[in-house]
């Protein structure tokens, strides 16, 4: 039994899309991450992406940046991220939690030895951003075994066939990058890429969250429309390169998740 | 038994290993570690490759760029003053630096802004650290019609201020990277960040033979001028393969260029010089082959410099062309294999050879080559005055005066 699994089917049932978050992990620092996922889940997001902080995050915009900059500066580490679940677990049991980032620091760590922690402290998913499923099989059949689901991009210009080439180790959803660019970055055209989510889903038979460029409340109603979840990250990341002491921080993000909230809830579901 | 090879040899695609597989791997190292939005690019990009690599107008092409707009074949040049001072082996120098544009990093530009025209994008861009292969990627690109930005990480924009105003002038837009540790892997970071977003229009001109598949064979392939000469050279004009190659590592695109087609020659051995920078035991250096571990950075697994959590570790040299944590994948399979063998040389030693050179030769080299020249006066003096050493003399060091000005307390 997968949290992810669950979750994506009590949304579908009560008719509502899933709004994922993402924070980078020990930004801007390690003792402030936990509040912090429980100001989301308050707010109202569904599941949580939690970023594991890398020194060359070519993926990401310069918001994403900075917070992984400003996290490793603490000198945040792979098994310190784990750990942060772990505490978040002692007081959510539901809320799915994915470990997102490079694959340098996850394969840093046996592959085993990986899935193992992540089975013990609660982690759900794991998302590597640059490890596409041609070497992803060893990492994949070690997550398999302890049940917890690997995620993988799908991109604006991926053919059919890189799809069902994504579709043969995805599990739990699939991450469908909105525009081909980075994270923070310039915002999508529905109109372009609303036939390859719908494709994405027939061949997967997963749920397909949108992501990258999400900034807005509209923007998160337009990519509810056309998916099963929305994925709001640097805007978040912003609240909190902010500052402020951490309990301030926290109501900013529960209040900016809550306006996220309503608006995906206020859509017209088509799909 | 020797086989002998002509000046004009046309085998292009590299057929001296098994390498890179099918997967991009050249034992357990290389691969393609991108985000998915790159994949279908770079599957793209590796067809287009094998295609026009079999194709007679864009190889005559190529062959033609080379001739008359880089000037090849570069000399092998016999270092006799240096030589004779040293006491040992003979050192013949590759004459990368009488290129246009002053080093190997042409070579490999021409061959990829020509695949970029033929693949119909019109903008190109390239990663630069010392500012050679930016140089030569705006060279090129001016040459071609082609709209062209270089990523140089904002330390390297100080220490190459002239590199800098040669793109500008070239037309080209230089853009100043300020994450991280503001060299050359933050500049390649940046690059990929602008390919990522622009790929439908921009063809990437990697300069080095890193990054995902099939960018380290196609750079390898296209340096691999640099040895199928040097070693019809040999055979011609000594008669006889050499001793010894040696040739300095950052990336490592010289190193294989010169490496690659001699790799068969097991008599031939291959030394690659890494920057020892402040010795490799202080910590401050960019010599992954000599103190680092295998890891997976800019789409491929490869020997790195890294902490204990697998972060990417800052880099020194007094090179900013070899300030790179990683090294090209074929190197380290080299490395691991036993067929090269990868030394440290520090910024001091490299400092000495560097005005060893320009006194006794009159040729003033790159701080970068400095480095393959002062393990060649190493091994040079461990060995008979019959042996023979080619060195990659990989660039001129024009670009250097303003480093070496300062470094001796001398306004220009």
């Amino acid at each position: 039994m997968s949290l992810i699994k669950d979750c994506f089917s009590n949304l579908q049932r009560n008719h509502k899309k899933a709004l994922i978050t993402f924070i980078t992990a020990g930004d801007p620092f390690v003792k402030d991450t936990v509040p912090l996922m429980h100001a989301l889940v308050d707010g109202g997001a569904d599941i949580l992406e939690l970023g594991v902080p890398f020194s060359d995050p070519m993926a990401d915009g310069e918001v994403i940046q900075r917070a992984s900059e400003r996290s490793l500066a603490n000198g945040t580490s792979l098994d310190d991220v784990i750990g942060i679940v772990r505490l978040f677990r002692r007081d959510n049991l539901t809320t799915p939690v994915v470990l997102m980032g490079y694959y340098n620091p996850f394969q840093n760590m046996s592959h085993e030895s990986l899935a193992a922690k992540c089975l013990e402290a609660g982690v759900d998913g794991i998302l590597v951003v640059d490890l596409p499923p041609d070497e992803a099989e060893r990492l994949n059949s070690e997550l398999v075994k302890v049940n917890v689901d690997q995620i993988f991009l799908v991109a604006p210009n991926s053919p059919e066939s890189r799809v069902r080439k994504v579709c043969q180790l995805a599990s739990g959803f699939i991450y469908f990058v909105s525009v081909k660019g980075v994270t923070g970055g310039k915002s999508f055209d529905a109109q372009e890429i609303s036939a390859s989510i719908a494709r994405t889903k027939e061949i997967s038979g997963l749920p397909v969250g949108l992501g990258f460029g999400i900034k807005s409340s509209e923007a998160a109603a337009a990519a509810a429309n056309i998916s099963d979840g929305v994925v709001i990250g640097s805007a978040i990341v912003e609240l909190i390169e902010q500052g402020g002491d951490v309990t301030t921080v926290a109501q900013n993000l529960e209040v900016f998740v809550g306006s996220i909230r309503e608006a995906i809830d206020d859509c017209d579901h088509t799909v | 038994m020797i086989s002998k090879v002509n000046l004009n040899d046309s085998r292009r695609v590299g057929s001296e290993t098994k390498f890179p597989n099918e997967k991009g791997y050249y034992g357990e190292y290389g691969g393609r570690f991108v985000a998915e939005t790159l994949m279908q690019p770079l599957l793209d990009l590796e067809s287009a490759y094998a295609k026009y690599m079999g194709d007679p107008d864009f190889l005559s092409e190529l062959d033609a760029d080379l001739k008359n707009y880089v000037g090849r074949p570069s000399p092998l040049y016999h270092a006799k003053r240096w030589s004779e001072e040293i006491g040992g082996a003979q050192i013949y120098l590759k004459r990368e630096d009488l290129n246009h544009t002053g080093a190997h990093k042409v070579n490999n530009t021409v061959g990829q802004a020509l695949l970029a025209k033929r693949m119909g994008k019109p903008r190109v861009i390239a990663e630069t650290g010392a500012g050679q292969h930016g140089v030569a990627t705006a060279t090129i690109a001016a040459r071609l019609g082609l709209e062209c930005r270089v990523y140089m990480g904002s330390e390297d924009i100080k220490r190459q201020s002239t590199n800098v105003f040669r793109m500008k002038l070239l037309g080209a837009e230089v853009i100043p990277v300020t994450s991280g540790s503001c060299t050359l892997k933050d500049a390649l970071n940046e690059a990929l960040r602008d390919w990522v977003s622009n790929v439908d229009n921009t063809f990437y001109i990697i300069g080095t033979v890193a990054g995902p598949h099939p960018y380290p064979q196609i750079v390898r392939d296209f340096q691999s001028v640099i040895g199928r000469e040097a070693r019809a050279q040999c055979l011609e004009g000594l008669g006889r393969l050499p001793d010894a190659l040696v040739a300095c590592v950052g990336g490592g695109s010289n190193a294989i260029g010169l490496f690659y087609p001699f790799i068969n020659d097991s008599e031939v051995q291959m030394f690659g010089v890494e920057a020892g920078g402040e010795g490799v035991a202080s910590g401050k250096h960019s010599a992954p082959l000599n103190a680092g571990r295998p890891g997976i950075l800019h789409g491929n697994r490869t020997y790195l410099m890294q902490d204990e959590c697998g972060q990417i570790e800052a880099t020194h040299s007094i090179s900013a062309g070899l300030d790179y944590p990683g090294v090209g994948p074929e190197h380290s399979w080299l490395k691991d294999t036993g067929r090269a063998t990868y030394e440290a040389i520090s910024d001091q030693e490299a400092l000495v050879a560097f005005d060893r050179l320009t006194k006794l030769e009159g040729i003033i080299p790159a701080l970068e080559t400095s480095h393959a020249l002062a393990y060649a006066e190493k091994l040079a003096d461990s060995m008979h005055n019959d042996k023979i050493i080619v060195v990659n003399l990989s660039g001129r060091g024009d670009k250097d005066i303003q480093t070496i000005a300062t470094i001796n307390s001398i306004t220009l």
